[in-house]
């Protein structure tokens, strides 16, 4: 069954910085979404809109239906109690979410306290069992977030956000900046938690490998919209648009002989987001663009079955070229 | 090139930092022996608090080591400010994070000037600054001068840097994860930059790195490090596609997209302060903890017996010794 | 624009900068009305101090041919009234902003520079050197300013640069401790490092890297220390550690107590070299308040 559907998302900041122009997403619960991107493409703004978590002035447009609900009509009352229980996030960078001067059994506890209206002790129990859902020993709650390491933080993260039981989980680059050992720890954490209690999660970061590997689809955001979406294999392994390409193959397979001595990069930089370019926003960048590309937008269209891509170069006609 | 020998080499390299609060000193870098040859690109892989941010640091001479020597171009280097300034001309320091390497109240043509004020440079600043922005692939370098940090993508703000260290026409670069904070598509062109510097100014460099995906991208040999020691070392080829270290092949098998079962290493990287006897990676060792070292008749030497530091020279070596026990068997 | 650059030397460039940078201040500073109020106030003070001597004259502190009757009321002859060997107030009351405008200057400057130079070397060598010196900036913050500048201006001689000592050299410590802070928080950046690895020795981290980052920061509280300097320099006239031999607020002041003016009622004389001092006191805080929400880093608009 659907648990989350976006509906023509647009988020435009105060400073009239489009964020997001348009997103359409769904995810089943139990299924796990990835949303690649780089810095400014969105991809946060979306994390945040799905919460009503934007500064005020902000101006979110579309429709975003949690359980058929549209979190944008919502009560303020209903919006807190749909940020633990029905919906919550992993921030990344856990060294500045966690709050320095309260043990983390505290922090754990507190949306139990608000939210569930437990008592200390049943706070407390619960806790500790969150605890051992993400790998850590009950006593650390007993901890200061500066005496765990950086993956322990980041579980401490993982538990607060499952505290309330919430049917979707959205992680924003859970594991940038941790190593590749801890890296894979935490990922498989979130796998197995998501089988586990059949949560759906929405998964966010740039690194497409990383989201092929956990997800079971993949949407690459460019300039504020999906510009490809579909099963995370196939995207990550055969991307039907140029940007899509590219960040595949950002991040060589070792072992791969034509990455030896060959990174692949893009040339330019992500667009500023107050000042898009026309047309296509990846035409600055793109190696395959066309001359029709400077004014034509363009918008996802199936390129394959249960594929769409934003490319001038998918549709019936041009499919050779993947 | 014209010096036989390597260009940077670290002999029986030490740092150890004293413990805070009466805890027992931290021994970051535990014997270390490094050799860097010109116009080569040698990548340190390892995870963070494996030593090898100071490893590369004391390259430099900004971390004094307790024991040991670092030669450069065949003298050793002397730690007076004098010799150390004549030094860093000559080796240069590339940083992760582009927007916090460059002051913020310094202009572009500033940051990229500094090294060649420093140094008291006789010639045409102006065209130096531009010949560097240039090389590193801002064009038109005018475009760039009075430009700010803030102004900057993060990409640029990278190439900026690598400028202000190439103004200098230095032999070796030691760059300290150099793209870790840089978009996806960014990086590419940032790695591609250093190895065209490679080609065209026949630049060695050191790259330190977690991701071993950067070392296949763009090194000729990799060394793994573990706990301030290098555990194995050889070509990008055969340390990255056929590792021996049970650890290199634990590091390999968690990328996303490598075959087989992922050997997930549980717990955090040992602390500095608390090196374990015998081999130091004994108590994370998944060939340990399955039993093949007891069959292969090495475990008692793995949890007593520490291993000899490895020769920094090119030839592919590893410390370990259920590897040795294979290849002699 | 650009093509105009291609020409220009490295100093044009750095002049280009500057006044970048002056223009994107002052587009700031505008923004300001306290500042902009204070800002007039200030321009106004300094052009009745540096005219003083076409407006008034020197001759206006002369005690012996003094044009007036002693402690004459306000008229239209002495806007201000008379003094206590009849000279012209108002005049004296210029004459005086001379003095006091001087040496809050004077003093302001000694005492940031002592404070900037202790704070950023306090910041930058760690170890045992600035421990020593912290402990003794933590002495001079504690010792109670006023004492201490009494003291020292009673054993040395009695003149305008005793006074400017005095001042400067005791209210130095909060502008160190201000400073080094900065200086902590600006050696623990990347580019500090880089700086180092670039070959960059003491003094050009210092220079080039701590100093135009704790820049403004000097800057904001050089003008807040003119105006307690004006007011230090004040108090020390009035209680009469001065230089007797020229005018200024402070020693109006003093003279207005001595000649009874309090119990007799002679309001004239002590209103308005107090008001002038207050005023001035103001004038300064509010652009060095002005300054400081312009340049200060932590509220995100320096540069």
């Amino acid at each position: 069954m659907t648990l989350l559907e976006v509906r023509d998302l647009t988020v435009t900041y105060p400073n009239g910085a489009a964020a997001v122009r348009g997103v359409d997403l769904s995810l089943d619960s139990g299924s796990k979404l990835g949303v690649a991107g780089e810095s400014g493409c969105g991809k946060s703004t979306l994390a945040l809109a799905l919460l009503r978590l934007l500064p005020a002035g902000t101006e979110v447009g579309g429709e975003i239906l949690l359980d058929g609900e549209d979190v944008l009509k919502m009560r303020w009352g209903q919006v807190r109690a749909v940020r633990w229980a029905g919906a919550s996030i992993v921030f990344q960078g856990a060294m500045h979410s966690l709050n320095p001067v309260h043990r983390v059994g505290d922090q754990i506890a507190e949306p139990i306290l608000l939210h569930g209206g437990a008592g200390a002790a049943a706070a407390r129990k619960r806790t500790g069992e969150l605890l051992e859902q993400v790998g850590l020993p009950t006593a650390r709650a007993r901890a200061y977030p500066h005496e765990l390491s950086g993956g322990q933080r980041q579980r401490v993260m993982i538990a607060m956000a499952l505290a309330c039981d919430p049917k979707l989980v959205i992680a924003d680059e859970p594991t940038t900046a941790l190593d590749v050992m801890i890296q894979a720890q935490i990922l498989r954490l979130i796998e197995q938690l998501v089988s586990e209690q059949e949560l759906g999660l929405i998964m966010i970061s740039h690194d497409l490998a990383v989201l092929a590997d956990t997800c079971d689809r993949l949407a690459v955001m460019y300039a504020g919209r999906v510009v490809e979406e579909g099963p995370a294999r196939a995207v990550y392994e055969d991307a039907l648009h140029p940007y899509g390409k590219a960040l595949s193959g950002a991040f060589p397979r070792i072992g791969d002989p034509a990455s030896r001595f060959a990174p692949r990069g893009l040339p330019g930089d992500p667009p500023d987001p107050s000042d898009l370019p026309s047309g296509c926003t990846f035409h600055p960048r793109c190696p395959v663009a066309l001359d029709g590309c400077e004014v034509e937008d363009q918008w996802l269209r199936e390129g394959a079955p249960g594929r769409r891509a934003a490319c001038v170069h998918v549709g019936a006609a041009v499919r050779s070229t993947t | 090139m014209t010096t036989p020998g390597p260009l940077l080499s670290a002999r029986g390299l030490h740092v150890t930092f004293p413990g805070r609060h009466g805890a027992p000193e931290a021994r970051a870098v535990d014997g270390v022996e490094l050799d860097i040859g010109a116009g080569e690109i040698v990548a340190l892989v390892g995870e963070s608090g494996c030593g090898k941010t100071t490893l590369a640091r004391s390259l430099l001479g900004l971390v004094p080591p307790t024991g040991g020597s670092v030669s450069f171009a065949g003298k050793p280097l002397a730690y007076n400010s004098r010799a150390l300034k004549a030094y860093r001309k000559r080796a240069q320091l590339v940083l992760q994070d582009p927007s916090g390497s460059l002051n913020p109240r310094h202009t572009v043509y500033e940051a990229v000037a500094e090294g060649l004020r420093i140094h008291g440079y006789g010639g045409d600043e102006q065209a130096a600054v531009a010949g560097a922005l240039a090389r590193a692939g801002l064009r038109p370098p005018e475009r760039f001068f009075l430009r700010y940090p803030h102004e900057l993508s993060g990409g640029q703000r990278q190439r900026v840097v690598i400028a202000g260290a190439l103004v200098l026409e230095p032999e070796l670069l030691v760059a300290d994860e150099p793209v870790a904070s840089l978009d996806a598509s960014v990086r590419g062109e940032i790695l591609a930059l250093l190895l065209r510097l490679r080609t065209e100014l026949g630049l060695s460099a050191l790259v330190v790195t977690h991701d071993l995906g950067l070392a296949w991208n763009i090194a000729d040999r990799v060394a793994v490090m573990y706990l301030g020691r290098i555990v194995e070392t050889g070509t990008v080829e055969q340390v990255l596609t056929a590792p021996r270290h049970p650890y290199t092949q634990a590091l390999l098998s968690v990328l996303p997209e490598a075959p087989g079962e992922p050997v997930v290493l549980t717990g955090e990287p040992p602390d500095p302060s608390r090196i374990p006897t015998g081999c130091r990676f004994h108590a994370r060792c998944q060939v340990l903890a399955s039993g093949e070292a007891e069959e292969a008749g090495v475990a008692d030497a793995c949890r007593t017996r520490d291993l000899e530091v490895l020769a920094g020279s090119g030839e592919g070596q590893v410390a370990c010794h259920w590897a040795r026990a294979r290849v002699t068997t | 624009m650009t093509t105009d650059l291609v020409r220009a030397t490295p100093r044009r460039l750095a002049w280009q900068r500057r006044r970048r940078s002056a223009v994107r201040f002052w587009k700031q500073y505008r923004t300001h009305r306290a500042g902009l109020v204070g800002l007039a106030a200030l321009v106004l003070f300094a052009l009745v101090a540096l005219t003083a001597p076409l407006t008034v004259g020197s001759d206006v502190t002369g005690v012996t041919d003094a044009p007036g009757n002693p402690l004459e009321a306000p008229s239209t002859e002495f806007p201000l009234g008379t003094d206590r060997f009849g000279r012209d107030l108002l005049g004296l009351v210029v004459w005086g902003s001379r003095v006091s405008l001087l040496v809050g200057l004077l003093a302001a400057v000694l005492s940031v520079a002592i404070g900037a130079v202790v704070g950023i070397t306090a910041g930058h060598f760690k170890g045992a050197y600035a421990t020593v010196l912290m402990r003794i900036t933590d002495w001079f913050l504690v010792m109670p300013t006023l004492v201490l500048a009494i003291a020292l201006a009673t054993v040395m001689s009695r003149s305008l640069g005793t006074v400017i000592l005095a001042i400067g050299v005791t209210s130095w410590p909060t502008t160190a401790r201000l400073v080094r802070a900065q200086t902590l928080a600006v050696e623990s950046r990347p580019y500090i490092e880089r700086a180092k690895a670039l070959g960059g020795g003491h003094w050009h981290v210092m220079t080039r890297h701590v100093l135009p980052n704790v820049m403004p920061l000097v800057l904001a509280q050089t003008t807040l220390m003119i105006s307690s300097s004006v007011l230090a320099e004040a108090t020390l006239a009035f209680l009469g550690l001065g230089d007797p031999t020229v005018i200024s607020w402070g020693g109006l002041l003093q003279d207005a107590r001595e000649a009874g003016a309090v119990s007799a009622g002679d309001w004239w004389y002590l209103v308005p070299p107090g008001i002038a001092i207050a005023v001035v006191a103001l004038t300064f805080t509010l652009c060095g308040r002005a300054v400081e929400s312009v340049l200060n880093p932590r509220l995100g608009v320096a540069r």
